[in-house]
């Protein structure tokens, strides 16, 4: 029988991560090969060309394009500041001159003798990179930016909005399986990464967003909660960039679903470790999945140095059911039946049976399931 | 690159060897000469390998060639890692040829003075060939100058388009916006060192203008003959053409071992969609029809038309059934979903399950109430597409009409939609939702329920997504292409007959008469859906009355005759009326959509399975 590989979310106690840090565009690398760095140090910065602004002068004084040129009052290259005279007419007899002042400040980029339009140019925008995470710089590109290393405890979320932040982890509840109400969060935990258990309500995380929380990590999220969060209902799954003042990851899913029990013990070890953490979601081809990484000062001895995120279905692998009827339980692979099975939505497809812990035994597409790490 | 097309000839082919290079799957058919006529004899796939570990094309296409020749038992790779060409009687092919959509396909910005003229043609000379367009710039489209400059900063295309001003027309517009796209200097998504290719396409006498302003580093500008030299005609080859050769040229070069697959192929690769409008678009016109294709994946749809040879096609982009399920339900709203499914659900619950879906995209249902909720966003994915579609598929905006007396009451003006579905022949569905329902009784509900097709229509599903092969096929054997696409490439459903007009319920909405391989008569009363038994090789002429009020092809009231094939649904005769209604009223509702449902036996019972009733979960 041919092997099947499932997909899996990697959560493990140990890994040595790589952490590409680039600019967009060239500019200037600010550390070497074998620096120390945390997670705020800058690491690259350059600044991007200014914003553009046309302005159309033939418009404005009442010109023919061509005219536009023997105007201008500064020439292409030169600075301008905000309402400094840019172009003026002729005017009749040297009387009645019409003056245009710049509304922008910046550099007079182009005249244009067939439109009229001049281009202003503003100020270079700068852009810093920072190392976000604590670690070493193993490689430099020049010009474009560097690779962080360091030894991490790693957990890959499902979802999540909001960028990357860093901040001391402090958990919110006791159990994996607990729901994060406002009354859990509470005001000493201003720029944390709060740990929840299951289901995030949307009181709490505005109660986080309002103490100036960093981060909060949970099971799961009701929809409705996330549409009342962002001002919006999420059509596509592709996040990162929202200004919400905190980053926002789920474990697990959508709905009232506990925290995988080993995610949460391994969060919970952390407790007051510094963490960082990145909400930022693409699945698309080449998917994003957002992240919490967290530097080890130690390294276990005993863990193992997970690098990938799927694996081979085996009977005895621990899998979590990731659709309806059994969405969010999880189980053991009991048997790996060759032949497709005949679904009740009437559809053949490849299935497993999955042992449950209370027992029970089910049939489910290996589609419908994703491998967790123990 | 130049390919020696003109040095085939056509009846040397017997042996033909086609891949399509998808984002995920790489699907390759042998199409062989047997028994006087070109049939589809094998398919292999596997996975595509732009990514890493392989990081080159051509491997996926090896192991998918490689399957095939298993299969097959015919030697297609040689010991180096070739494919073997030309043909002998035991090994190899007379030509390869493969389509694209690896690494995201491609991505343009067009631009043009006015949205709904030349900047809506440039759009169109896009999408025809295969592009996805991430936003269309114009000098009215409502936007500030710094807000469009922002916008092309954003985007990272892999060519833009500019179009504007007829011919003798507009010159300063259409250099205005050139005079946005230079200094934004658009990042393209390859590298540093790609020169931004830029196509203009607009008035000739501003082609000086417009090389001025983008004689810099960073761009190559390549000029071709106005796509609008008049405002009565478009002009959309050149402009398709050279997106085609920038396509091969600059952006397939860049995508990991296509210089090595563009080596192989004995004809130039062409965008994956782009070949599918070839293929419907040479059906069309060797059979004299007017077809609808439509192919719904994940994230996007994408819908081809050809209606009197006028080919269009529109890409919806967030319209699909896993990446963007969750963008349907917010555009169509749960409600209108929730209108197609015979029983209730709670909200809270669905909305979480589509979120589900969309972040765990590769799940399947495995309840039939689950599938009946996909297949209701289905219905409403592909409802928005087609709506989409025929609002683009205009006839030309800008024309003056010449009026007289008796169009005082028609007050047509240009830019009506050229999508008529009452003259529409064949709808061909694709599609993972579409191709592998379990029942395909299914596939034509859905495509009846969101297509809402008049009169009488065939509808057909490809069979396995052959319709990119036969596209490129069509460019070096047009005859080929077609005999496969209709021996091979379509599975018939059958033939539906749709009443337009407001039918009362319970009452005659149109009488029928089929003589032929099946002869039955009867009546069909307002709301009844009926689905007569005809197998995939029986053909019959129908003759249909219709009722004061309802249209089938002649008019209200006008009697019909036609020819109807039967498939594995058979024939379908709907007197729903159109446009088609629901009542507003959920419990009415259900009782509607069940009716129907049974109608169609679209849902059987007999499938329960046992393993999805959780004892005490």
């Amino acid at each position: 029988m041919a092997k099947s590989y499932t997909p899996g979310l990697l959560v493990t106690r140990h890994k040595k991560h790589r952490c590409m840090r680039r600019l967009p565009i060239a500019g200037d690398v600010r550390v070497s090969v074998g620096d120390r760095v945390s997670a705020d140090d800058v690491v690259a910065e350059t600044a991007l060309p200014g914003d553009v602004n046309p302005v159309n002068l033939s418009n404005q004084m009442s010109l023919p394009p061509k005219d536009v040129v023997a105007c201008m009052l500064k020439q292409e290259g030169e600075p301008i500041a905000k309402d400094e005279p840019l172009a003026q007419t002729k005017g009749i007899f040297g009387m009645f001159k019409t003056t245009v002042n710049s509304r922008f400040e910046g550099t007079v980029e182009t005249v244009s003798p067939v439109t009229g339009q001049v281009i202003i140019r503003g100020a270079p925008l700068p852009v810093q990179v920072r190392a976000y995470i604590g670690g070493e710089v193993v490689s430099v590109s020049e010009h474009e930016g560097c690779e962080v290393e360091a030894d991490i405890a790693y957990m890959q979320g499902i979802f999540g909005v909001g960028g990357e932040t860093h901040g001391p982890i402090m958990v919110a509840c006791d159990s994996n399986d607990q729901v994060v109400t406002p009354d859990l969060i509470t005001a000493d935990m201003k720029g944390a990464v709060i740990i929840g258990g299951a289901r995030i309500t949307v009181e709490a995380i505005k109660k986080a967003q309002s103490i100036g929380a960093a981060a909060i990590i949970s099971g799961g999220l009701d929809d409705e909660d996330l549409k009342s969060l962002l001002g919006y209902d999420l059509g596509v799954a592709i996040t990162g960039r929202e200004n919400l003042g905190i980053t926002v990851i789920v474990s697990e899913g959508f709905g009232d679903i506990a925290m995988a029990e080993r995610t949460f013990a391994m969060l919970k070890e952390h407790d007051g470790h510094e963490a960082s953490v990145n909400g930022a979601t693409q699945i698309r081809a080449g998917v994003m999945r957002p992240e919490v990484i967290i530097p080890l000062s130690e390294v276990p001895a005993s863990e193992r140095d997970a690098d990938s995120e799927s694996g081979e279905l085996a009977i005895g692998r621990t899998l979590r059911v990731i659709r309806d009827p059994w969405f969010g339980m999880i189980g053991e692979v009991s048997a790996l039946p060759a032949e497709p099975h005949v679904l009740g939505s009437g559809s053949k497809a490849r299935v497993l049976e999955v042992k449950f812990p209370s027992g029970e035994m089910a049939i489910v597409p290996r589609a419908n399931v994703e491998l967790i790490w123990e | 690159m130049d390919h020696p097309m003109s040095q085939i000839d056509p009846d040397q082919l017997k042996v033909i060897l086609a891949t399509d290079c998808g984002s995920t799957t790489t699907k390759a058919i042998l199409i062989q000469y047997v028994d006087g006529e070109y049939r589809q004899t094998h398919r292999g796939e596997a996975p595509t390998t732009v990514e890493k570990p392989f990081a080159n094309v051509t491997a996926g296409v090896l192991n998918s060639v490689s399957e095939i020749g298993e299969l097959a038992g015919r030697r297609l790779v040689d010991d180096d890692g070739h494919i073997i060409s030309p043909a002998t009687e035991t090994e190899g092919c007379d030509i390869y040829i493969s389509t694209s959509s690896a690494g995201g396909g491609l991505q343009m910005m067009v631009a043009g003075v006015i949205a709904e003229m030349t900047a809506a043609s440039a759009k169109r000379a896009a999408l025809g060939a295969g592009s996805i367009v991430m936003d269309v710039i114009a000098a009215n489209d409502g936007r500030r100058p710094h807000d469009q400059i922002q916008r092309i900063r954003d985007l990272r295309p892999d060519m833009i388009l500019i179009s504007g001003g007829t011919d003798g027309g507009t010159t300063d517009k259409v250099v205005q916006i050139a005079e946005l796209i230079a200094p934004a200097k658009p990042q393209p998504r390859f590298g540093s060192s790609y020169e931004m290719p830029i196509i203009y396409a607009g008035n000739k006498e501003a082609r000086d203008a417009v090389s001025n302003v983008f004689n810099e580093d960073g761009f190559d500008l390549q000029i071709v003959d106005n796509l609008r030299p008049v405002l009565e005609r478009e002009n959309l080859g050149p402009a398709r053409d050279k997106i085609h050769d920038i396509f091969l040229e600059h952006v397939m070069a860049q995508a990991p071992g296509y210089e090595q697959l563009m080596e192989w192929t004995g004809a130039p690769i062409m965008p994956t969609p782009g070949a599918v409008g070839d293929i419907l678009q040479t059906v069309a016109r060797l059979q004299g029809i007017n077809v609808v294709g439509v192919d719904i994946g994940g994230a996007t749809t994408d819908v081809f038309s050809v209606f009197d040879d006028t080919f269009n096609r529109t890409v919806s982009a967030n319209l699909g059934m896993s990446y963007s399920i969750s963008n349907v339900c917010a555009e169509a709203t749960m409600a209108n979903v929730l209108r197609w499914v015979p029983f209730d659900m709670d909200e809270r619950e669905l909305r979480n399950h589509v979120k589900n879906k969309m972040i765990r995209p590769t799940t399947i249902p495995q309840t039939r109430e689950a599938l009946m909720f996909e297949q209701a966003v289905a219905r409403e994915a592909l409802r928005l597409a087609y709506k989409q579609h025929k609002e683009f598929a205009t006839t030309l905006k800008g024309v003056q009409q010449q009026r007289t007396v008796g169009d005082t009451f028609s007050q047509e003006t240009g830019g009506m939609t050229i999508v008529d579905n009452m003259k529409l022949d064949l709808l061909v569905a694709s599609g993972g939702v579409l191709s592998h329902a379990p029942r395909m009784h299914q596939t034509a509900m859905l495509l009846i329920d969101a297509f809402e097709p008049e009169g009488i229509t065939m509808l057909a599903k490809d069979s396995i997504f052959m319709m990119p092969h036969l596209g490129v096929l069509a460019s070096v054997h047009p005859q080929a292409a077609e005999q496969v696409f209709e021996r091979d490439c379509l599975v018939y459903l059958g033939t539906c007959v749709c009443a337009k007009g407001t039918p009362k319920p319970g009452k005659t909405c149109f009488k029928y008469q089929l003589s032929g391989d099946c002869t039955e008569s009867g009546e069909i009363a307002g709301g009844e859906l009926k689905l007569i038994n005809m197998g995939m090789d029986d053909h019959a002429t129908i003759s249909v009355t219709p009722a004061r009020g309802i249209d089938l092809g002649n008019g209200p009231g006008k009697k019909v005759e036609g020819k109807v094939r039967g498939g594995s649904v058979g024939l379908i005769l709907d007197g729903r009326g159109r446009p088609l209604s629901l009542p507003e009223e959920r419990a009415a509702c259900q009782k509607t959509v069940q009716g129907w449902l049974d109608s169609l036996d679209v849902y059987q019972e007999d499938n329960e399975d046992k393993s999805t009733e959780p004892a005490g979960a």
